[in-house]
């Protein structure tokens, strides 16, 4: 500790510029390979594809060096090669199916990368946000609800999570995600010292007063509201996990888990006992081959075995780009798109993508450890978690690890709202790590050398501890 | 706040190690149980995509592969079709592959464990994977002899090498064009197999091994007269009785001889003779001294019962248990409920021709890949001892005199000892009232086997009511056997 010397800490802003590069290479030759599989040729629109998607994204790269140097340099190259093969193989699916996916997803990535691009540069200081807390939660239950609005609401395919505004259809759920983090953030700061006061020990576990139940219980409820109203599985289960997750981060209470789990048991035996779509999803996933489960008109289990057979096929390293039958699975372009990438990429392609995602929730689970305000961890924790809890529970319905639910892969999948939703978390990620390790302003100007910042950062993180 | 959200960290790596496990367990351990399930359609598009191996007949492929602008890439043609459609079986984009294209599927597209290897060697040298070749046992002129012998008329005729168990022919009238059901054209190829299916002649059905069984009738005195000889109360010259009308206990009625004449002075016959004139009162008096015990065993010695894979599968025959005397008297003479494959009846000569060992009939020759390099050549399988040597050498003779002047001597080839029996089975809810199902088996030459074979003529073909074993299905018989011996 006798020499301190000053080094500004790198922005990493070249590492950001050549991995993103990297992530547009793949992502063309991706597009590239289903041409070259299918028409034995380069396809046509490669060359526009690829200027397009590195226009979008290489535009939001400069953005972040000009309104957040110091952001992570990895969320944007991940969540580029992320969206670009969603759009190879949507692509791959139009060329065998004619249809149009893929265009329109790549329409959706420009108003994505664009909102991105305009929280970085808009919104200067995540710690505004924290102003908006209750502002948020109007916004989120209105969101949430939104689809519940009679002539508004559409049902597709037994859920309810649907707005139709004239030819536009949007699933406010994926935006309430984002809205309803910012809520729990605003609010859990504000309240974790109450929520933290302890209260019965039963079975050497401290258990919260039972007074301070209040919110878990009001979560929980519109949780089980949302499985009730909009027949939800995926969106009922996600919000309670991430109100959970972020209740613990805020309260470092393992009892508040024990509670969301059994509340969680509850809800789950409950809505199973009531709700005969419930029943048939459990029923799909225990006993997938059973002739009647299989042949079921509605609740079937055809998409989930068709996707398993496609995947095996797949086998360890695929049947290459193109070359599968991924268009066999219902909804291959948005719920199973892990099936289609699992059948042409293998399960190397699979576990691409898992640790793409992986890396992409590790990285927002950092800069949550590295920000320096309560609000600034529980949002980033919070958008990270909620990610990492999407994966799970689509990857996991896919892989028939748990019942299949209605959301989709965050970045991958077909689907606007989904789409523009998850940029904007990574637009809030990116501004968040921006200030995660960004060095403290220096007060003295005279040039003498001063405390580092970077250790300064990271003695605030152990008294905070 | 750092705290939970490291442990949030593992928490999240751990679920996500889940989600690896349970693609690893999808797409690597369980993968083969999934490719294999009937309702994924990949597979057969897999299958359909590669150059399917053919199958030959003496060196000359019956069934093959040829390149086509679709999205199944290979078309299945068949040469001659109709000739060999129940051997071949059809390999359809509708339907499940049947004959030797279902049952050496595996080999065929390529897929089978066999050639784990040579896919290993295709993968890295980049050669595009191809079946494997599988050549018949078939002989052309045999199966071309059989299946012009038999006609236009409903029946099958089956002919073994009763040395090897190779089949050497396996006819099943009326046949059909495998083409029509190979089609890529999936309307037609439904259109056609409803049409097939629809056809009340049944062409679809493989009736040499696997039709509804037919009763045998008096082929299957051969198998009452082994158990007769086997145990050792009876031989070939000893009197047994044979009067016009066997009375039956129980019963009013008797059991009459077809002719209605006694069979031999006095109602005594020697067994041989009883054999030869096909003696229904001598057989039928047989069935019952021997008991339904006797005749079972004696039946399953010669293969009935047994599940039997060619590898095409053969439908077991059968003798009924619980057998009240009546019944044994009629199924001494092949009626009541036993019932056979022409298969199994030729299966019954063989093995009286080779020295009372039942050889196993085998319809693959060998399975090559496309390098000729063998994976597959079954070799010559012995199911059992159906009778004893002695016995065996006792039936030939006295089959051989059914031929030389008994009820087969339509069958008689100049210069060639022919062994045969007659059958005339009558059938149905009121027998005599529709016209009998012919047969013949028969083997040759008598002191050198090299061909055995069965013969079934539906409801007397041509012939109708006038139809009987001997004249309507020996001269099927002779004109296979002599195919054959000319090899």
């Amino acid at each position: 500790m006798s020499v301190v010397t000053a080094h500004a800490p790198r922005t990493r802003r070249g590492v950001e510029l050549v991995l993103l590069a990297l992530a547009l290479l793949v992502a063309m030759g991706a597009y590239g390979m289903v041409g070259v599989a299918v028409d034995g040729a380069w396809p046509p629109g490669l060359l526009g594809y690829g200027a397009g998607l590195a226009a979008l994204t290489g535009g939001l790269h400069l953005v972040v060096r000009w309104r957040a140097p110091y952001a992570d340099p990895l969320l944007l190259p991940v969540a580029t090669v992320l969206n670009g093969l969603g759009l190879a193989v949507m692509h791959r699916l139009d060329v065998v199916r004619d249809t149009g996916f893929a265009s329109r997803q790549l329409l959706w990535t420009a108003v994505g990368v664009v909102l991105a691009a305009l929280v970085v540069a808009l919104l200067r200081d995540h710690r505004v946000l924290r102003r908006y807390t209750f502002t948020a939660m109007v916004v989120g239950l209105v969101l949430l609800l939104l689809p519940l609005v009679p002539v508004l609401g559409t049902r597709i395919n037994g859920a309810q999570i649907w707005i139709q505004v004239g030819p536009l259809s949007f699933q406010p759920g994926e935006l309430a995600k984002i809205v309803l983090t910012v809520f729990f953030a605003g609010y859990l700061v504000t309240a974790r010292d109450t929520l933290s006061l302890v209260g019965p020990r039963v079975l050497g576990l401290q258990l919260p007063r039972p007074r301070d139940l209040g919110p878990i219980l009001v979560a929980w409820l519109a949780s089980l509201g949302v499985l009730v109203l909009e027949r939800d599985l995926g969106t009922s289960l996600l919000f309670f996990g991430l109100f959970v997750g972020m209740l613990y981060v805020a309260t470092q209470r393992v009892s508040w888990i024990a509670v969301g789990l059994v509340l969680f048991v509850g809800g789950a035996v409950l809505a199973w006992s009531l709700f005969s779509h419930v029943q048939g999803r459990v029923r799909a996933w225990l006993d997938p081959f059973a002739p009647a489960v299989y042949d079921a008109e509605f609740g079937g289990s055809y998409q989930l075995v068709q996707g398993l057979f496609g995947m095996a096929d797949g086998g360890l390293i695929g049947t290459g780009l193109g070359q599968g039958r991924p268009q066999t699975v219902p909804y291959a372009e948005s719920d199973f798109i892990l099936a289609a990438i699992g059948e042409e990429l293998g399960l190397v392609g699979v576990f691409a993508v898992l640790v793409l995602y992986l890396v992409l929730v590790e990285r927002g689970l950092r800069t949550a450890v590295g920000v320096r305000d309560g609000f600034g961890k529980l949002l980033a924790g919070g958008l990270a978690f909620a990610v990492a809890l999407q994966v799970f529970v689509v990857a996991g319905g896919v892989l028939r690890v748990i019942p299949l639910t209605g959301l989709t892969l965050p970045l991958l999948a077909y689907g606007g709202s989904s789409l523009v939703s998850n940029w904007m978390i990574i637009g809030l990620l990116l501004r968040t790590s921006d200030a995660a390790r960004r060095p403290a302003p220096v007060a003295d100007t005279s040039g003498t050398p001063v405390a580092p910042s970077v250790q300064d950062a990271s003695a605030t993180q152990v008294v905070h501890l | 706040m750092n705290a939970p959200l490291r442990r949030l960290s593992v928490l999240v790596t751990a679920l996500f190690l889940v989600l690896m496990l349970a693609a690893t367990w999808i797409q690597s351990i369980d993968a083969g149980r999934l490719r294999a399930d009937a309702r994924n359609s990949r597979t057969l598009y897999a299958e359909l995509g590669r150059e399917r191996g053919p199958i030959l007949v003496g060196g000359e492929a019956v069934a093959s592969s040829t390149p086509v602008e679709d999205a199944y890439r290979y078309q299945r043609v068949y040469a001659d079709g109709r000739l060999y459609a129940h051997a071949t079986g059809v390999y359809s984009v509708i339907t499940q592959p049947t004959g030797l294209e279902g049952a050496r599927n595996d080999l065929l597209s390529g897929t089978s464990d066999q050639l784990f290897y040579r896919r290993l060697s295709d993968l890295l040298t980049g050669r595009e994977p191809a079946g494997a070749v599988v050549e018949t046992t078939l002989d052309a002129d045999v199966q071309r002899a059989a299946a012009e012998a038999l006609g236009d008329q409903r029946g099958a005729v089956v002919a073994l090498d009763p040395r090897t168990g190779d089949v050497l022919a396996m006819v099943s009238s009326p046949s059909y064009d495998p083409d029509e059901l190979a089609t890529h054209d999936r309307d037609a190829a439904a259109a056609a197999r409803q049409a097939l299916l629809a056809d009340e002649g049944d062409p679809l059905v493989n009736r040499a091994i696997a039709g509804d069984l037919y009763p045998p009738g008096s082929v299957f005195k051969i198998v009452t007269a082994a158990a007769a000889l086997e145990s050792g109360e009876f031989t070939p010259d000893g009197l047994v009785p044979g009067p016009a009308v066997l009375d039956l206990p129980q019963t009013d009625t008797g059991l009459p001889n077809s002719n209605g004449r006694s069979c031999g002075e006095g109602d005594q016959v020697t067994l041989t003779d009883a054999l030869r004139i096909s003696c229904n009162t001598a057989f039928g008096w047989l069935g019952m001294e021997l008991g339904g015990d006797a005749l079972r065993e004696q039946a399953a010695a010669f293969g009935f019962g047994e599940p039997l894979s060619v590898p095409l599968r053969v439908t077991p025959s059968t003798v009924p248990a619980e057998m009240s005397p009546p019944q044994l008297a009629q199924a001494g003479i092949g009626q009541f409920d036993v019932r056979v494959t022409p298969m199994q009846v030729a299966m019954v000569s063989a093995a009286v021709a080779n020295d009372g060992v039942l050889v196993k009939p085998n319809l693959v020759r060998s399975v090559r890949g496309e390098d000729l390099e063998v994976i597959e050549q079954p070799e010559p399988v012995e199911l059992g001892r159906a009778v004893s040597a002695d016995t065996a050498a006792q039936l030939t003779a006295m089959m051989e005199t059914v031929v030389e002047r008994g009820t087969g001597t339509a069958a008689q080839i100049d210069g060639v000892a022919v062994a045969g029996k007659s059958g005339t089975a009558q059938h149905g809810v009121d027998p005599g009232a529709e016209p009998p199902h012919a047969w013949f088996t028969a083997f040759a030459p008598a002191d050198d086997p090299q061909v055995a074979v069965a013969v079934v003529v539906e409801e007397g073909g041509a012939a109708g009511d006038e139809a009987s074993g001997g004249r309507t299905a020996a001269p099927i018989a002779r004109r296979v056997i002599q195919a054959a011996l000319d090899r």
